[in-house]
């Protein structure tokens, strides 16, 4: 199976196995632990128990979710250092304090703080108990700061010298961490990572509001990960449009691989919406196109000129077919994203925002949309990088360690075996958390002490249960 | 020249290196007892007397590795290929027995599958890293910025009886902490296993002590010519001392200090390791001059830890603070 593979591709499989896995954690749980701040904090203001009961609910899972992105985060650390050697040797001068920052001011943070948060209610008080959710939160966020800090430096490399051992030597610290594309890259994987957590944080309400055990809390969460969709989703349109730009600056290769742009376009090129690229014959077969839209898009004129890969030599070019694709599935999530928001609006206009089960149904289909969209904007980065590691630096075939390719295969395969099967039971027991959201205690009581506070879905909730109606 | 900054990170990446192996120490040899204390509610307990410091714990592995990757690449992309094997296993192992800590909740029908995750991760990781604690004694070759030797070159029975002694180690490191913290059978029955483990970690410890010069000249140098000689004379005797200090806080049944005596011995056990490898970082082959990342480097990161290390130690003592004292079998899960 493995006969044709050599230790460089092995190696590469394996970060990518790897590192997609881990980003399906953090991609949750940096968006989780800022929710758990929102709903704590909202209980600690309302004082409404139904705040709480969420948080306990999301808590149990955030635990588990946590727990696998902490052990698969470790395997990270290790991997540059066991397949990647080489490339540790020339580029840890520059990225190995980045990464030691995060260690520093982000994971020991998180660590320190969660067992309060997880365990020490009883212990420490509401006050403090909040503070070590707060820090949890704010460690999921500095810890995306830093690695993708690191991650962009690779991509746009600034701030460094060479020395004469071939080693990638820091001059300016601010150019390195500020490259030209962390800005960017750093609020679009934040806005990405909060529109995920909304996803399954309404998913999971929609279910239950289908199945109408608990709607109270059911329809708390609903609403609150709807208002945020409606929010985030067009936000990160128009970041990811920002983004594109500034890709197109810095690695124009991999914005003609994304776009599809085998050729040249003088005066203006086509927007390709879909069709089969073709590396080969080097155009892409049953496109359907919008003329000149891509210049539109991507210099804001009709007419602009564009490259394409045929002014990149062979050897620079990365692989077409992937990166067209992931880009693709990326962005069309993006806009049923931005779809989802808007139905979700147009229905709390209207008051139908508890009671429409299409859009529950809707909801719940895009409840994993979020990681799918995540893992294909990776790759379009990841691969859109090749073939360089640091780009325009340093090759990624000079990059790894002098491995003998058995032994990387090895350790692949016992990384895949693992991981589906540790990673494929958390993920069984997440689901099963996600179900069982108990019976609402109060459900059928009235709408007493909940109609008092005006600003939450809670009266509106109650009023279907007591029986009178209020319009939103 | 000011300040020697390559010293001073060699001695931050030790300081590391010594707290992971001394608090997830204790905590993976609370796994490796697991298998041991056959009752559920006391196998419960083990694990809450650990799991809200557990990933604190392994965050100072993360700095380990992450801190020789920024300080000192060449030992980092030398003594990684080096270890390839042991380290994976090791990976694979904490795996399995950090995830045991939430899943080991999420389930009555597997629950037992997760037990042994986590006695078995646990026991693993221990064993690896005590091959790789051996593998590195023995030496690594390094040519043209590269391991130069074969993959299997840390399979020897010097790695095997380090990897089996580690193991042991740990399991008096956890024993002793079951020892302070909990009460009733399981403090009892941890008792006698720090007994247990007490007298094979010291035979172990003689061993490697006189082993160990054997293995490279370098190290009878150090342990036998002035003015490190010294600590031969001194750091044995600490190492009795402890030993006594540990045996006599079972036998008159305080809580905490057999666990600080197990506490010293590792500390000493690990100065004394540091004393041979001096000034090598890869031994024999890579000074800690050799494989420092430039001064920019070395400066930044330093501004860092020079601030947020205190406050890391502050907060992470908090943390234990917080769940200081005797375990409440009572005090459930979250
Ligand atoms: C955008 C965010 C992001 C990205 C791109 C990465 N990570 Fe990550 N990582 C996190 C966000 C995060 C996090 C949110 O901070 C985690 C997830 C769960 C956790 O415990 O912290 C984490 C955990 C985590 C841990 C465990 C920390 C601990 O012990 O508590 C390590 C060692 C790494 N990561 C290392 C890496 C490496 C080497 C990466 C590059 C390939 C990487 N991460 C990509
Ligand atoms: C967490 C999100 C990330 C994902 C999903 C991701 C994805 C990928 C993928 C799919 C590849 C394989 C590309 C190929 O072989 O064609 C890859 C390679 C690689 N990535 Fe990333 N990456 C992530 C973050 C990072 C970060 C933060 C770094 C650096 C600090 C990094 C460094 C590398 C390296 C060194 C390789 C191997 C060399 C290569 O094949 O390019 N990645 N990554
Ligand atoms: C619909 C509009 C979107 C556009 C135009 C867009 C654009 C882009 C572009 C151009 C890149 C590659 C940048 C580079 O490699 O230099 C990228 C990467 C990425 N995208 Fe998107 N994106 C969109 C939606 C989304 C959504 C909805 C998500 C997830 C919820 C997402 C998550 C990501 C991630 C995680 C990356 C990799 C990290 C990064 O480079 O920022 N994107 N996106």
């Amino acid at each position: 199976m493995f006969e044709h593979l050599d230790a460089t591709v092995l190696a590469r499989m394996q970060f990518a196995f790897t590192v997609s896995f881990h980003i399906i954690f953090p991609a949750f749980s940096i968006g989780l632990a800022s929710y758990l701040a929102v709903l704590e904090g909202l209980y600690l203001w309302t004082k409404k128990p139904v705040y709480l009961e969420l948080f306990d609910f999301w808590k149990t899972i955030f635990a588990v979710a946590f727990g696998m992105g902490v052990v698969s985060g470790i395997v990270m650390a290790y991997q540059f250092g066991t397949n990647w050697s080489v490339f540790s040797d020339k580029a840890g001068p520059v990225i190995g304090p980045l990464m030691g920052y995060e260690v520093l001011s982000a994971f020991f943070l998180e660590a320190g703080f969660l067992g309060v948060m997880l365990f020490g209610r009883k212990r420490v008080g509401p006050g403090l108990h909040f503070f070590a959710t707060l820090m949890v939160a704010f460690g999921t966020l500095i810890s995306a700061t830093w690695i993708l800090a690191t991650n962009s430096w690779m991509q746009t490399p600034a701030g460094f010298a060479m020395n004469d051992k071939g080693q990638f030597i820091p001059v300016d610290w601010w150019q390195v961490i500020f490259n030209p594309s962390f800005p960017y890259r750093f609020v679009h994987m934040v806005l990405a990572a909060y529109l995920t957590t909304a996803l399954v944080v309404g998913g999971v309400g929609a279910y239950h509001l289908l199945r109408r055990t608990a709607p109270l809390r059911a329809g708390t969460m609903f609403s609150m990960a709807m208002g945020m969709i409606a929010v985030v989703a067009p936000l990160q349109i128009l970041a990811g449009d920002q983004h594109g730009l500034n890709t197109l600056e810095h690695q124009p290769a991999k914005v003609m691989a994304m776009e599809g742009h085998f050729q040249s376009h003088p005066d203006g090129a086509p927007l390709i919406l879909f069709g089969i690229p073709n590396t080969q014959e080097k155009r892409v077969d049953y496109a359907i196109e919008i003329p000149k839209a891509s210049s539109l898009i991507l210099k804001h004129d009709l007419n602009a000129p564009l490259a394409g890969l045929d002014t990149i030599p062979e050897d620079k070019q990365p692989p077409v077919e992937i990166i067209f694709w992931s880009f693709r599935i990326m962005v069309g999530l993006g806009f049923a994203m931005l779809a989802l928001g808007i139905w979700s609006l147009y229905s709390r206009w209207h008051g139908t925002l508890y009671q429409s089960s299409w859009l529950h149904r809707f909801a719940l289909a895009m409840g994993p949309a979020g990681f799918v969209a995540v893992l294909a904007g990776w790759v379009t980065t990841e691969v859109g990088r090749q073939p360089y590691t640091v780009y325009g630096h340093l090759l990624t075939a000079e990059s790894r360690s002098a491995i003998a390719a058995p032994a990387v295969a090895t350790s692949l395969l016992a990384f895949v075996v693992v991981y589906f099967l540790v990673f494929g039971a958390g993920t069984f027991y997440i689901l099963r958390l996600m179900k069982r959201l108990p019976r609402d205690a109060d459900a059928h009581l009235g709408d007493g002490p909940i109609r008092s506070a005006g600003i939450t879905p809670a009266p509106h909730l109650a009023a279907q249960h007591g029986g009178a109606h209020h319009g939103a | 020249m000011a300040l020697d900054l390559p010293f001073i990170w060699a001695a931050l990446i030790a300081f590391a290196v010594l707290a992971y192996v001394v608090l997830d120490g204790f905590d993976l040899g609370v796994g490796i007892l697991f298998p041991f204390f056959r009752e559920e509610e006391e196998r419960d307990t083990m694990m809450n007397s650990v799991a809200p410091v557990w990933d604190g714990n392994e965050t100072w592995l993360v700095l380990g590795g992450g801190g020789l990757l920024a300080v000192f690449p060449l030992a980092y992309a030398t003594i990684l290929p080096a270890l390839y094997a042991p380290l994976i296993a090791m990976l694979l192992g904490l795996i399995f027995r950090g995830v045991a800590f939430e899943y080991r909740w999420r389930t009555k029908r597997a629950k037992w599958v997760w037990d042994w995750a986590f006695a078995g991760g646990s026991t693993v990781a221990a064993f690896a890293q005590g091959i790789a604690l051996g593998a590195l004694v023995q030496g690594i070759p390094v040519a043209n910025r590269a391991y130069a030797g074969g993959w299997w070159d840390w399979l020897t029975p010097f790695s095997i009886a380090t990897g089996i002694a580690l193991v042991i180690g740990y399991g008096l490191l956890g024993s002793t902490w079951l020892v302070m913290r909990t009460s009733g059978h399981i403090a009892q029955n941890a008792r006698r296993f720090a007994y247990g483990a007490g007298a094979a970690t010291l035979v172990a410890i003689g061993i490697f002590s006189l082993w160990t010069p054997f293995l490279k000249p370098l190290y009878v140098d150090r342990w036998f010519t002035f003015p490190t000689a010294v600590f031969s004379v001194i750091v044995p005797l600490l190492v009795v001392l402890c030993f006594y200090s540990l045996f006599r806080g079972l036998r008159i049944r305080h809580d905490s200090q057999p666990f600080l005596s197990a506490l010293a011995i590792f500390i000493l056990a690990y100065a004394g390791i540091g004393i041979s490898f001096y000034p090598y970082i890869v031994p024999t082959s890579v000074t800690i001059w050799d494989a420092a990342a430039p001064d920019e480097s070395l400066g930044f990161l330093l501004v860092g830890a020079a601030i947020l290390v205190p406050i890391i130690l502050a907060y992470t003592g908090y943390a234990y603070w917080v769940f200081r004292g005797k375990m409440d079998p009572e005090e459930g899960y979250h």
